[in-house]
């Protein structure tokens, strides 16, 4: 953290202030640089120390939004870029990540999952940028109905999903689920992308 | 033999000039300033990573991402770093090589360092390693392919590994020199169903002018133009329910422009209720197979087909004997009492007179698909670490730790529970651990397993303690919250502060 405050210091002094501005607008990724979308609505936090995945990633950055400070000055990819809603045009997107969190996000219309996740750190993983051509950003409808509202996906997204771990018969692709105001409360899980480690695989085993 | 000179450690070797390795063994350019966090948290965590594919960069994402006392050194053979993104994705799946924007991304960490044009264990030994890492992980991938085992296989002028003809048209310089033969017939034999065979398929089928649009090697692309290959034929020892492609690579085959497909014989398809039972993605596959194209073959410059139940018994020589003319094949059959299953076994079949039953197949070229396979580094047993030859994987406990032999888990002996012995420090993670198969979506999840393993392992010292103690601690990041609270009550009544004067409402103002 001190390492990246240090890193993060040089580069504001190493860059102008205006484009210092400018970059901490622009949509970030999760990993290394952060994201100053403020629409999230509710995040309902852990408290223990015991690093969850979430809270690791997050917790070192909350004093940065806070801030308003940036310290990313790498190319921002294009993902993640999303539309701030407009005012009374609203829709609710509900994630629950693999710690059972939910995580209430009000978008726009149009945005599709993957971005509204990656624009709010959550962990979603989209290896070929939102193109339809990999699993990682699998997501789970959780309610059946609102799986039947969407518009059928493409052969293109199901010979992906095939490859999906953990598929189920409401699995999408985050990439190609576009918001709309049919889908507003739309709940998604995010499932597991490791195998979950127990405590008892790491019991007394270095002999 | 490359010339590195002097960057190894003076314990280990004396051609070292005398380094400090203050930082990691590559130490990074911003020295000072890791040093000045290293003495204000403890130590860092130096983890070497051998490789830098998608098994490695996904490895450092998740281990900088989750650790932050995390240095990452990642070591690679070639000057240049992605392994089979850059040179085993086919050039006209660009989107899958997307992945490289995020490994970019990761790059740019400042404790992230990357150690190209370095072939450990030949350029390097491995022990020199060792004493300079908390953690080293081996994600080199599988750099062999595997033969057939028949007579005649050794190289000819025709035949080729997938994996050297992939290797060529993505320029990978290992395979700069392969010049295919791509003019001496219009038949090609592709022996193997798995996608690297489809890739070299749509390869050789795809309309030239669509590849120059891609990232091919322009020697590739020149080769291509002359080829005179008109029919691939790729061919396999089950049958359809036992193939490893997948569909994305089937339907893009069948969706080419010009290129018509043989029919698969219905006889190879199990019956239409079995077919509906089938799992998903099985199902899906099967069902496009049997549609097949709608691409007329009287009006189709090129054409492919899918061969099943052929096993290659031998190579036929052309009369001057200087190339492959064809390609024998003895027939099987799939076990009848367990026919549609993914692991259904081929049984060979024989003519009435004992003889086994056989076809020929024309072939003016040929290509060897059946998979590739893990190596181990060079005195990689220097570590202690016994390389699974069997099966060709570094022997680990599933999650990524380095076993012993005996320790390891297989699928088979999982249940036995046998205990795993570990060898500290050491991981895997990919193709070198879970054996060479599967997409980047699954060498991603696998590589986040073991970089969990890393980092569970990392968790030392005297944090699990008060962990188990249920002790609250708070960190530096609390502090700042502590303290962003204290000066807002404060700014309420014009103070520079209002301290929280007991712990609990300071704990308070973090919930």
């Amino acid at each position: 953290m001190i390492l990246w405050r240090e890193v993060g210091q040089q580069l504001r002094h190493a860059v102008p202030k205006t484009v210092a501005g400018d970059m901490c607008l622009a949509p970030s990724r999760r990993y290394l640089s952060h994201s100053t979308t403020s629409w999230k609505t509710g995040v309902a936090n852990s408290n223990q120390w015991n690093s969850s995945t979430r809270r690791s990633l997050q917790s070192p950055w909350q004093g940065w939004k806070r801030t308003q400070r940036c310290f990313s000055a790498t190319a921002q990819a294009a993902h993640g870029h999303i539309t701030p809603p407009k005012p009374g045009e609203e829709i609710n997107v509900t994630f629950i990540d693999k710690d059972e969190t939910k995580i209430n996000i009000q978008v726009a219309e149009g945005d599709n999952l993957l971005d509204i996740a990656q624009a709010n750190d959550l962990e979603m993983e989209g290896a070929c940028g939102g193109s339809c051509a990999c699993s990682t950003c699998h997501v789970i409808v959780e309610d059946p109905d609102m799986f039947d509202k969407m518009e059928e996906p493409s052969d293109d997204e199901n010979d992906m999903l095939d490859l999906a771990f953990g598929l189920t018969e409401t699995s999408r692709l985050g990439c190609q689920v576009l918001m709309n105001k049919e889908l507003d409360g739309l709940v998604v899980r995010l499932p597991s992308m490791t195998r979950n480690l127990q405590a008892s695989d790491f019991e007394d085993k270095k002999k | 033999m490359r010339q590195h000179p002097a960057f190894v450690c003076a314990q280990c070797t004396r051609l070292t000039r005398s380094i400090r390795w203050n930082v990691s063994p590559f130490s990074l350019p911003s020295t000072k300033r890791l040093n000045s966090h290293a003495t204000q948290t403890g130590r860092l965590f130096r983890v070497a990573i051998v490789g830098s594919g998608p098994a490695g960069f996904y490895a450092a994402s998740h281990l900088l991402a989750k650790q932050q006392d995390a240095v990452v050194d990642m070591y690679e053979k070639l000057p240049v770093p992605f392994g089979l993104v850059r040179y085993g994705v086919a050039p006209d799946h660009p989107e899958v090589k997307n992945c490289e924007e995020k490994f970019t991304e990761v790059a740019t960490s400042s404790r992230f360092n990357f150690v190209g044009n370095i072939a450990l264990g030949h350029d390097l030994p491995l022990a020199a390693l060792k004493p300079h890492y908390d953690a080293i992980l081996f994600a080199y991938g599988a750099a062999r392919d595997k033969g057939l085992g028949i007579p005649g296989e050794e190289p000819r002028r025709n035949v080729y590994s997938a994996r050297a003809f992939v290797g060529w048209y993505n320029g990978l310089p290992d395979h700069r020199d392969l010049e295919p033969d791509l003019t001496s017939g219009e038949d090609a034999v592709i022996i193997g169903h798995g996608n690297v065979a489809l890739d070299v398929a749509r390869i050789l089928l795809s309309d030239v002018d669509a590849l120059r649009k891609t990232d091919i090697s322009d020697y590739a692309l020149a080769a291509l133009a002359q080829s005179r290959i008109k029919r691939v034929r790729v061919v396999g020892r089950r049958g359809p329910l036992q193939a490893s492609f997948t569909i994305k690579e089937v339907r893009e085959l069948l969706q080419l422009p010009s290129v018509s497909f043989e029919p698969i014989p219905k006889e190879l398809f199990p019956p239409e209720e079995t077919i509906s039972a089938l799992p998903r993605a099985q199902k899906r596959l099967i069902q496009l197979l049997a549609k097949g194209s709608t691409n007329n073959p009287e009006t189709s410059s090129k054409s492919w087909s899918l061969q099943f139940c052929l096993s290659p018994s031998s190579f036929e020589m052309t009369p001057d004997a200087s190339q492959v003319a064809r390609v024998q094949f003895d027939r099987n059959y799939i076990e009848p009492a367990n026919p549609y299953s993914r692991s259904s076994k081929a049984i060979p079949e024989y003519t009435e007179s004992g003889q086994p039953a056989r076809t020929n197949l024309p072939a003016s070229i040929v290509f060897r698909s059946v998979g590739y396979r893990s190596l181990p580094l060079p005195n990689i047993q220097d570590l202690g670490i016994e390389f699974d030859e069997l099966r060709g994987v570094i022997p680990n406990d599933g999650v990524g730790r380095v076993t012993t032999l005996s320790g390891s888990v297989n699928p088979q002996n999982f249940s036995a529970g046998s205990p795993a012995s570990h060898l500290p420090g050491l991981y895997c993670a990919g193709w070198v651990k879970t054996g060479p198969t599967g997409v980047i979506a699954s060498t991603m999840a696998d590589a986040f397993t073991t970089a969990d393993a890393i980092y569970r392992s990392g968790l030392g010292g005297v944090k699990p303690e008060a962990e188990r103690l249920g002790l609250r601690r708070t960190s530096w990041q609390d502090w700042q919250r502590i303290d962003e609270k204290e000066r807002a009550l404060g700014k309420e009544t014009g103070r520079p502060r209002a301290k929280l004067g007991r712990v609990s409402a300071m704990l308070e103002a973090l919930d």
